[in-house]
């Protein structure tokens, strides 16, 4: 028998007994629904949290540092030269670390405690350089005003904390600090910022000199954001920033500038960190390798990402065996009203052998109604799947709200997904399908004519 | 107890040549639907054998002796046996599908097989809406359809009352006439048997008890 033939008899005969099928079919659409809304809930949250991290920047993000910077309490590379023979990380390293494939931009980190003045009253603090390519950071979300109109604007952003000291509010912990309330009166207000430059004379290698002259900066506060000073990137630890072009032609006095006094030999300066972003988080390792072989020092947050990518693969297979539980329990449904309707049509099914009908085509009508079972389950079980999710994610995020949280879409039901669900539940009912097909294909003609 | 083994069919040898008549008579349970069976090819003989075309039938594997049900054989029984839920040409198209014919071609060919039983403006009905005679043509339809060489009726008009039984048994004695179809009816009632059949075969205990042929029938078609 042809397959359309075989589809078309085993629709009729679901239809026949259609409370029954129906009932059936529902327990594969509940299983299926169970399967989707836990792999999405899954898949939902894995996505939540690479979006959140590679939108923060640290995704594609190369922290270089000098293997001479021995403070560090990162483990120093084995490889390579010993720190007293490593490479400078200078200009012409930073140049050269920009040619790095892959690489999309390298500037210093620059972060000096400094003065700040602000309607006349002295204010200290830690400043930051902020590159402009941090402009679609994720860590701005939430930011009051806007941000830098240029790399090297005479502007700056301040952190809420320090706005509500520059207000003369009494200090309070961050959660209590309205952004809203903090940056109304400092936006497009100046601040000034004193800072000591540092300024490189005499060129002799054996008798470097340089000289520090104190300079005030006017800045234009443009924005007020909401960054934790405490999280984990870096330059967020400051409560100002700065435009990063701006701050680097300052040649403003870095703290380990002092470290290197004993070999600064020109106004060229040494730098204790420089910042790689690369194009895109996937081609962080290899950047790494390359710049870990010009003697460098490096750290990314993949080697973090690599035990989180492995966590969610385990909450996903985690998910998926108690997602199955349910498709499971269907599929004995199946077998059950598959052996039901053979112990119903035996009769017929002993007609149709006489008439001409192989063990195949018999087997074949079985597994066709299985399968269509199947399908059917999982086209509504995938929707069934989906407004769960949908409600559950609606209702959460009215939780969140209430709680003041911003709201999250932690739920998402990819084409992928879709398509597995379907073949799965397919093929669940084919498998289902075995047995009572073997059945119903073994049944002796003879004894299925003559039962009433 | 329960161990005891029956033999339903014992001994018999008997040959049918093709376009002939037969009508296997006995009581019940003595034999004669047993060997219909082994004839349509549904049951095995644990020994001996069963001829066909020449093809030995307890040789051949359960999907070749499905294509010889699909393809040789016609079978008609008392009980009708068609499919509830499908009408009138539903059910004379399914030996069709499994002969995989082309789903154009079907509707003619259950058509033009209705037409020959009378019932050709009854396509669209049930068999619950049809009477004993008319599902028993629809049958007869269905048995007809693939072009068997050989008919196999059990009982037919065991069901029917007498004019009805008269007509269905008219339909198939003219099919063995008009188009040399090898007939092998299973009748308990000899009346029958001896209007119309050939050849007539008695079993009892599933022995061939004797075989005789019919004078009646060879006068009549004398006569004719």
């Amino acid at each position: 028998m042809k397959l359309y033939d075989s589809v078309e008899l085993a629709a009729r005969n679901l239809r026949e007994s259609v409370l029954r099928n129906s009932l059936t079919t529902l327990g594969i659409a509940v299983g299926v629904a169970s399967l989707v809304a836990m792999l999405s809930l899954g898949i939902g949250l894995q996505r939540l949290a690479s979006k959140r991290l590679q939108s923060s920047g640290l995704f594609d993000t190369v922290v270089v540092t000098s293997r001479r910077d021995l403070r560090s309490d990162r483990e120093q590379e084995t490889s390579g030269p010993a720190p007293a023979e490593s490479p400078d990380l200078d200009e012409a390293a930073r140049h050269k670390i920009e040619k790095v494939p892959g690489v999309l931009e390298v500037y210093p980190e620059l972060r000096f405690i400094t003065e700040l003045r602000f309607d006349d009253k002295p204010h200290l603090t830690m400043v930051s350089g902020m590159a402009f390519s941090s402009k679609d950071s994720d860590s701005l979300e939430g930011m009051q005003g806007r941000f830098f109109s240029s790399g090297d604007a005479h502007e700056a952003i301040v952190q809420k904390t320090f706005a509500a000291e520059l207000l003369g509010k009494p200090r309070h912990g961050p959660d209590e600090i309205k952004i809203a309330e903090v940056s109304k009166p400092l936006l497009g207000k100046q601040i000034v910022m004193r800072y000591a430059e540092r300024t490189a004379s005499g060129t002799d290698k054996d008798s470097a000199s340089y000289s520090v002259v104190t300079r005030e900066l006017p800045l234009v506060i443009v924005g007020v954001t909401d960054l934790d000073p405490d999280s984990m990137r870096g330059p967020a630890r400051a409560r100002l920033f700065v435009p990063e072009e701006l701050l680097e032609g300052l040649h403003a006095m870095q703290g380990y500038d002092y470290r290197d006094a004993t070999r600064a030999t020109s106004s060229e300066p040494i730098y204790s960190t420089l910042i790689a972003r690369v194009k895109s988080a996937s081609k962080a390792e290899s950047v790494e390798e390359g710049i870990k072989k010009m003697g460098f020092n490096t750290f990314s947050i993949l080697d973090a990402t690599k035990s989180m990518r492995r966590f969610f693969a385990i909450l996903d297979l985690f998910l998926g065996i108690f997602g199955s539980l349910a498709l499971t329990v269907a599929s004995i449904g199946i077998i059950n009203t598959l052996v039901m309707a053979i112990l119903e049509r035996r009769r017929e099914i002993g007609v149709m052998k006489a008439i001409g009908a192989s063990d195949k085509d018999v087997r074949g009508l079985f597994f066709a109604e299985a399968g269509a079972m199947g399908i059917l389950g999982g086209a509504f079980g995938v929707v069934l799947g989906w407004i769960i999710g949908s409600v559950i994610n609606f209702g959460t995020n009215i939780y969140l709200h209430r709680q003041g949280f911003p709201a999250e879409h932690f739920w998402a039901v990819p084409w992928w997904l879709v398509g597995f669900a379907l073949v799965f539940a397919f093929l669940v009912s084919l498998v289902s399908g075995l047995y009572p097909a073997a059945r119903a294909a073994k049944l002796d003609p003879v004894e299925a004519l003559r039962y009433e | 107890m329960g161990s005891a083994t029956i033999r339903a069919v014992d001994g018999v040898s008997l040959d049918i040549p093709a376009g002939d008549f037969l009508a296997l008579l006995g009581a019940s349970g003595s034999g004669k639907s047993s060997l219909l069976n082994l004839l349509a090819g549904l049951d095995s003989p644990t020994s001996g054998r069963v001829i066909s075309g020449g093809k030995d039938l307890s040789k051949l594997s359960r999907e070749q002796l499905a294509e010889y049900r699909r393809y040789t054989v016609g079978m008609v029984f008392q009980a009708f046996n068609l499919i509830p839920r499908m009408n009138v040409l539903e059910n004379v198209e399914l030996p069709l599908r499994f002969a995989e014919v082309e789903r154009t071609k079907r509707a003619n060919m259950a058509a033009r097989a209705l037409e020959r039983v009378g019932l050709g403006a009854r396509l669209g009905h049930r068999p619950i809406e049809l009477s004993g005679g008319e599902q028993q043509r629809v049958a007869l339809a269905r048995a007809l359809v693939n072009q068997p060489s050989i008919l196999l009726a059990d009982e037919p008009t065991g069901n029917l009352d007498s004019r009805t039984g008269t007509e269905i048994m008219n339909l198939i004695q003219e099919l063995n006439s008009s188009s040399g179809m090898t007939v092998v009816l299973v009748t308990h009632e000899q009346p029958l048997a001896e209007k119309y059949a050939k050849r007539l075969v008695s079993l009892a205990d599933g022995k061939l008890v004797s075989d005789q042929g019919n004078a009646k029938t060879v006068v009549s078609r004398g006569n004719a």
